[in-house]
């Protein structure tokens, strides 16, 4: 066990992987040399060389297009997007292509891909720097969606976002990066894709949440124990695939479920999980499911930004509301 | 390449334009240079967002915007030309509060040609080529000028934006700012080609090398692309060859990656100093007229940095209105519930 913060966690995850197997591939912008831009390869282009750890020219169709044929050519990319808002330059590629390797060729070639990106906000971070994009990719069949919130599973769920025969975007929590600091196992420590974590047990409400949202959600659970309400926060660490079983065993059990997400409120993830939840635990039910999310406007320069993003007094007030329901 | 100053400040040629022109050119590329420094230095205290800043690129900036003419030109902005945006007539009061993050820093004014800050690099390309597309068919004497960096040549943005400048002889300059990185990331990993200036013949109009750091030669060759288009010949491609002198951001550390003798070799070519040397030499202003216009541009900073200060915090709702023309029922209720309990 050592004490990591979630981009530390990242690097070792990255290293052992790139130890372990000599396929494995790192490239996108400003990853070699400099270790990039949040030092999250640091270490790796020393280590591996520049024929392992690649600084691509600027363009994201091109980084996430080329994996594909990496992947074809027998190698296991692992492509850094630096901002999940920049992915998008190249969604072609990732939710055209990248997504539907697999099908497209009716099973002949896979995508075994990794697309690490950081996304969220709370940084005081330009414009596109900050949206909570994830939506944009859960969408997408074929494709794994991964938001780990926790430096332990920051690490286990990349080393099998790596693992996994099918194309990965794994979604990093900015605001996390260096702020959220936790105990990781050492050495080869793969946490299972599409499972769920209880990151604190209670009987009167779930919370679910993912990514930079958990912390916000286990803050709002505190308070809300205070006030004499239990309650249980799920992280769901994978939205695609979903850990359906986890989310409506809780909800069985409390009765009662707040979602948050940090991205606007319409379209967002948190709609499938409510109608997830709608589908599996209706007659559980006692009062109807609550969404925490931004407003639906996008996300707003740096002065404005603390009235926008999600915070633990608002999902409070949201478990408070569904309690007297 | 073209140039007319040479490094130590010796003029190789007539100079393009009058020397009084030549003197405010040099104001401005101070103004901005001096902004910047700052700029820079608010952020380390903490009074100021991420910053980009364009010190080492002023004569690129100011010489290309020197070559439009504000009542009728667009300039298109990345977010590392702003000494020339101020030639061009931006306010250096919302200059400031850009890097304080305020929203109103993304409103230019209404009697500005010119479209916001873009983060999203060589997004602003294809939108620069509709605009001098849609100018030229109401036959408006406008041209554009738009503004990137060496990395922008990368991103297919920038390519199907030439293209179609090229097929629909857009009046429009590009202007690629190549000032050796895209953060960490050299111009040899960036592109195989000998020159970014290249990349135009393939898309059928010319492009043109010349000194970045010379305010004249980048006047001039902006100045004979601006012809071109006005003219009806289509686009040019501008490759100003320049150094980003400071960082790319305050979130960089260049000493990871940029070797010391390199940058000290761009330190001896700063265009600000090769303007001085030339401007005293030819007796425009001697020593104490310079330090005279250092005085007046520290002065002119204080006071857009005062006023800046004094602007309102932006209203917390102030997003609520400007997604939409008119705000929907369901976006109204999230305003109301929002104005009702203040948080986001
Ligand atoms: C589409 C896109 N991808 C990635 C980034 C992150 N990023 C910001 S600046 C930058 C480098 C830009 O280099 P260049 O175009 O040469 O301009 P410079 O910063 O040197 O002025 C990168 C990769 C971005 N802003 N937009």
């Amino acid at each position: 066990m050592a004490e990591l913060t979630i981009v530390e966690a990242i690097n070792t995850a990255l290293a052992i992987e790139m130890e372990r197997d000599e396929r494995v591939l790192v490239f996108g912008e400003d990853v070699g040399v400099t270790g990039g831009v949040f030092r999250a390869t640091d270490g790796l282009f020393q280590r591996y060389g520049d024929a392992r750890v690649i600084d691509t020219p600027l363009a994201e169709g091109v980084i996430a297009g080329a994996a594909i044929g990496l992947a074809i050519a027998g190698w296991v990319p692992v492509a850094e997007i630096q901002f999940l808002g920049f992915a998008h330059n190249g969604f072609n590629q990732v939710v055209d292509q990248l997504a539907r390797a697999r099908y497209r060729s009716a099973g002949r070639f896979s995508a075994q891909v990794t697309i690490r990106a950081p996304y969220g906000g709370g940084v005081r971070a330009p414009e596109l720097h900050s949206d909570a994009f994830e939506a944009h990719f859960t969408h997408a069949p074929g494709l794994k969606v991964v938001a780990p919130a926790t430096p332990a599973d920051a690490k286990g769920l990349l080393l099998s976002s790596i693992r996994d025969p099918d194309p990965v975007m794994f979604l990093e929590p900015l605001r996390g990066y260096r702020q959220v600091k936790g105990e990781v196992p050492d050495g080869d420590y793969p946490v299972e894709l599409g499972s769920a974590r209880v990151a604190r047990e209670g009987t009167d409400v779930t919370v679910i949440a993912w990514s930079a949202a958990v912390q916000v959600a286990q803050q709002a659970a505190e308070d809300a124990q205070a006030q004499g309400i239990s309650v249980e926060v799920i992280d769901l660490r994978t939205l695609v695939p979903l850990d359906v079983a986890a989310i409506a065993a809780s909800v069985t059990k409390t009765g009662r479920a707040v979602v948050v997400q940090e991205a606007p409120l319409t379209s967002g993830f948190a709609g499938e999980v409510v109608a997830t939840i709608q589908e599996e635990a209706f007659f559980s039910l006692q009062a109807p499911i609550r969404r925490v999310a931004a407003p639906d406007v996008p996300y707003p320069v740096q002065m404005l930004e603390e009235h926008y993003v999600p915070n633990a007094e608002r999902v409070l007030e949201a478990i408070i509301a569904t309690t007297r329901d | 390449m073209v140039r007319y100053l040479d490094q130590d400040g010796e003029l190789l040629d007539d100079q393009p334009m009058s020397d009084e022109l030549a003197l405010e050119g040099y104001r401005v590329m101070l103004r901005g240079r001096r902004f910047d420094e700052r700029c820079v230095s608010l952020q380390r205290q903490g009074r100021m967002v991420t910053l980009a800043p364009g010190i080492g690129q002023e004569a690129a900036t100011v010489g290309a915007a020197m070559a439009l003419d504000p009542k009728t030109d667009w300039f298109v902005p990345q977010y590392r030309e702003l000494a020339g945006q101020l030639w061009h007539g931006y306010p250096l009061r919302l200059a400031f509060l850009w890097h304080v993050g305020h929203p109103i820093a993304f409103q230019v004014p209404d009697d500005l040609k010119m479209l916001p800050f873009q983060a999203a690099i060589a997004g602003q390309l294809p939108q620069a080529v509709g605009l001098a597309w849609g100018l030229r068919l109401k036959h408006d004497p406008g041209v554009v000028l738009a503004v990137f960096g060496d990395g922008g040549t990368s991103q297919g943005d920038f390519h199907e934006a030439l293209n179609l400048a090229g097929v629909m002889k857009a009046p429009v300059m590009f202007l690629c700012q190549n000032n050796g990185w895209a953060i960490s990331t050299t111009v040899e990993h960036q592109t195989a080609s000998a020159s970014l200036a290249q990349k135009a013949l393939a898309y059928g109009f010319p492009g043109v090398q010349c000194d970045g750091n010379d305010l004249f030669a980048v006047y001039a060759t902006v100045r004979d692309a601006v012809a071109r288009a006005r003219a009806g010949e289509g686009p040019t491609l501008i490759e100003a060859m320049t150094y980003r002198l400071g960082l790319h951001t305050t979130a960089d550390d260049p000493t990871r990656y940029e070797p010391r003798e390199m940058h000290e070799m761009w330190v001896d070519r700063d265009p600000l100093r090769r303007m001085q040397i030339h401007l005293v030499s030819r007796g425009v202003v001697d020593r104490s007229g310079l330090e005279r216009i250092e005085d007046e541009v520290k002065e002119e900073l204080r006071v857009a940095w005062d006023e800046a200060q004094k602007e309102p915090a932006p209203d917390p709702a102030y997003y609520f209105g400007r997604a939409y023309a008119s705000t929907s029922q369901r976006l109204g209720s999230q305003l109301s519930r929002f104005e009702r309990k203040g948080l986001g």
